[in-house]
């Protein structure tokens, strides 16, 4: 009978157990799991089934996590994004997100730049931890990312992004998602990385401030290969503050144009 | 003289000035990114570039928060 034993299919002879499947492609298993399910080892499979043997604590190989992280993608995206290189400018609340969500998605390699330390009130919005307090942002990212895919190839920059480095901290980068806090500065990033390579997208954040609706949070496209992620609108202010949800939903909407635009489609369609 | 602001038939005075128009528009210079034409114009060019007519900008106005 046909069966998909951590996410490769096998040929295997009909009644076979769980535990005789573990016994013979991965003896040092202690989780079964059958078609989401944990099972016991003498659980007998049917044509079809899932089987995933786990050994508990233990990282997969680079060729084993790229089959188990991708099998749960749309066939096909995953070559594509691996060859993909992904700059990100701030890792606040939009870029720490965005970070996360392309490493889950298998993106190959991320350039994040932050001057920025990891400060209580970011816990708040931003994917950080209590352990991470008074550490650079990057190298407390970098780390979680570690956590999730390790083959994702993480370059960590921990300095303030200006019109003079742009091109050399951003300069490999297929793309580049603009996740900087104030208005003049996401300005000044689009305007220079824009004029540099005009050739590449730039996907920017504007406008998520608040817990109003999450519908008004889009994703348009501006001048040249400027697309914004926001409603455009709501600035972070005394008495509009930046919450989880809303910037999470921005941040997604950049993730996902991100994954788009590496994929040939067009974010906004 | 008659330009298109993000696609807007918009009013400007003859021999303004990229920064005239933001100003008239009640936009921080600081806070925008603006296309003349279909093309960036840089920031530090805002008072010195002329408008004419006919022009087509586009203005991206970002705000804070991230």
């Amino acid at each position: 009978m046909k069966l998909i034993i951590n996410e490769i299919a096998r040929e295997v002879p009909d009644g076979c157990s769980a535990g005789s499947l573990r016994d013979q492609f991965k003896a040092d298993a202690d989780v079964l799991i059958v078609n989401g399910f944990p099972a016991e080892p003498d659980q007998p499979l049917g044509e079809g089934d899932r089987l995933v043997l786990i050994r508990r604590g233990e990282v997969p190989s680079a060729g084993e996590l790229e089959a188990l992280l991708t099998a749960r993608h749309t066939p096909g995206v995953h070559e594509r994004v691996r060859r993909a290189t992904v700059g990100i400018a701030g890792v606040g609340g939009l870029g720490s997100a965005v970070a996360i969500a392309l490493a889950r998605s298998g993106v190959g390699r991320l350039i994040i730049a932050d001057f920025d330390l990891v400060e209580p009130s970011n816990l708040n919005r931003q994917q950080y931890f209590l352990d991470q307090i008074g550490h650079p942002k990057v190298y407390a990212l970098r780390d979680t990312l570690a956590r999730i895919n390790p083959y994702v190839h993480v370059t960590a920059c921990h300095l303030r992004v200006t019109r003079d480095n742009i091109g050399e901290i951003f300069g490999a980068a297929d793309l580049l998602v603009e996740a900087f806090d104030r208005a003049e500065q996401k300005a000044m990033l689009v305007e220079n990385f824009a004029t540099l390579f005009p050739e590449k997208p730039v996907v920017a954040g504007s406008g998520m401030a608040g817990y109003g609706p999450s519908n008004g949070v889009t994703t348009r496209k501006a001048i040249g290969q400027l697309y914004l992620c926001g409603d455009g609108a709501t600035a972070a202010a005394p008495g509009v503050g930046l919450m989880a949800p809303r910037v999470g939903i921005a941040a997604h909407h950049q993730a996902n144009a991100v994954l788009r635009l590496l994929l040939g489609e067009d974010p906004v369609a | 003289m008659n330009i298109t602001v993000n696609g807007k038939p918009t009013e400007t005075a003859t021999g303004s000035t990229v920064q005239n128009l933001l100003d008239q528009l009640r936009l921080d210079s600081q806070q925008v990114v603006v296309e003349r034409n279909h093309t960036i114009v840089p920031r530090q060019h805002f008072v010195g570039e002329l408008l004419a007519e006919d022009d087509s900008l586009e203005i991206v106005h970002f705000v804070g928060g991230g």
